[in-house]
């Protein structure tokens, strides 16, 4: 046995861990991105709006809390994947694509439509905004998705060879 | 606020609150410099960081208590709440860190520090020390007091302020000692429990934030109210970063891959 196929040995027996150590960070990367650009830099998102609802208040609190967590904890899985040596860096991408994707969509369409914690920007045409919003969202997903699904294929391939 | 005056503290009661609030926090830093010194005599050694982390601690909490940011958080309520986030937050946090229960160990004799032992086991802290329980009394108070006309009375009844203050310390540093281990602790909780926890009383702390920032409490006017929400909201994720980083390292280290483990001479730590 060669030196590569130990390693691959590692890589698929950490698969589930690799996808949610990306999530995870994925999660917190959108929301970072949401607090940091979209509140504090451009002022487009608003702190408080008087059209959100009590329950959109409770969901952004919890999704904020656990992004927080998400990220610190997503960091400390991936240095996990690597003293283990099972880090599979694909597959981190994918569950990162996954994690960013769904929390962007979760927040465009529940909680900035269903929930109306705050809109995108507060403008007459918000909605070419939420189209490019979402859109992204759904993109990231669908790419994430693919690659999740080859690095799995790949690893069972190797596993059944 | 003049129009509030007759109603308010007078100036001799907040003057009482101010030396009666301190007191136990100037008492805390003595005795952590007289458990450092019999300590020292037993020539064991304390670490300067730990020292560094109590008394700025301390220092944070006299602040809040006392002086121009107390008197200011009468009338102000984004005052107020700086005021809190350094007393019931990072006062707290920086207090935990210092390891004072660790120090006291190393300076009291063995019949004493066997006592403290047999307190620290006893059912009822280690029902305080429960993450839920440490949550609710620390947000859960939060919300009782924000959200009810607890905050109003507060400032007219010399008890109750000095009650409240007490307590918003107290269950900081209970709060945050039921989530990170840096003293001994009894009835160790699994990380998976305090990670869940922590998320939820960090949510309950954001969501209490927005909610004093679009309902001020009785005699707040709006903007202090949108500010000292706002105060709130990043001053808790902020001191809260920490905590989850530290819960996090503690969680990484304990969960180390057992073939490094073999490979080096380290006893199993219970």
């Amino acid at each position: 046995m060669g030196n590569t196929s130990i390693k691959n040995i590692y890589k698929s027996s950490y698969l589930s861990r690799n996808l949610w150590s990306g999530f995870l960070f994925g999660v917190g990367i959108v929301a970072f991105l949401d607090e940091t650009l979209f509140h504090q830099l451009l002022h487009w998102h608003h702190f408080y709006d008087q059209s959100t609802t009590n329950v959109g208040l409770v969901s952004d609190g919890f999704f904020h809390a656990f992004s927080w967590f998400a990220t610190i904890g997503g960091l400390f899985l991936f240095a996990d994947l690597r003293r283990r040596e099972g880090l599979w860096l694909r597959r981190w991408w994918g569950g990162i694509l996954l994690g960013a994707g769904v929390f962007q969509l979760y927040d465009g369409l529940i909680q900035h439509k269903l929930m109306r914690l705050h809109q995108i920007r507060y403008v007459d045409n918000v909605l070419a905004y939420d189209f490019v919003w979402n859109g992204i969202a759904v993109i990231m997903i669908i790419i994430g998705a693919v690659i999740l699904r080859n690095t799995r294929k790949s690893a069972e391939g190797e596993g059944g060879a | 606020m003049s129009h509030h005056s007759d109603h308010m503290l007078s100036d001799g009661a907040v003057l009482w609150s101010q030396v009666i609030l301190s007191l136990p926090f100037i008492l805390a830093a003595l005795g952590y410099a007289a458990a450092l010194y019999r300590s020292k005599r037993k020539n064991k050694k304390w670490s300067f960081y730990r020292t560094l982390l109590w008394f700025t601690g301390v220092l944070c909490a006299v602040i809040s208590v006392a002086g121009p940011l107390a008197q200011w958080a009468h009338t102000n309520f984004t005052a107020h709440m700086a005021g809190h986030l350094l007393l019931g937050m990072l006062a707290p946090l920086l207090m935990v860190f210092a390891a004072p229960l660790t120090l006291l160990f190393r300076a009291l004799p063995i019949n004493y520090a066997k006592k403290v032992t047999k307190l620290l086991r006893s059912r009822f802290v280690n029902v305080l020390m429960d993450p839920f329980t440490a949550s609710m009394l620390n947000v859960g108070g939060l919300w009782v007091l924000y959200s009810t006309s607890l905050y109003a009375l507060m400032h007219e009844y010399l008890v109750l302020h000095i009650f409240v203050h007490v307590h918003v310390f107290l269950a900081g540093y209970l709060f945050t000692a039921s989530m990170i281990y840096v003293d001994p602790v009894s009835h160790r909780r699994r990380y998976t429990y305090r990670a869940v926890i922590l998320t939820a009383a960090l949510a309950f702390h954001g969501i209490l934030s927005k909610y004093i920032y679009s309902h001020p409490p009785a005699g707040v006017p709006s903007r202090q109210a949108e500010a000292g929400g706002k105060l709130m909201y990043y001053g808790g994720d902020a001191v809260d970063l920490v905590l989850i980083f530290f819960l996090c390292m503690h969680w990484y280290h304990a969960a180390r891959p057992r073939s490094v483990e073999r490979g080096r001479e380290t006893c199993q730590t219970v």
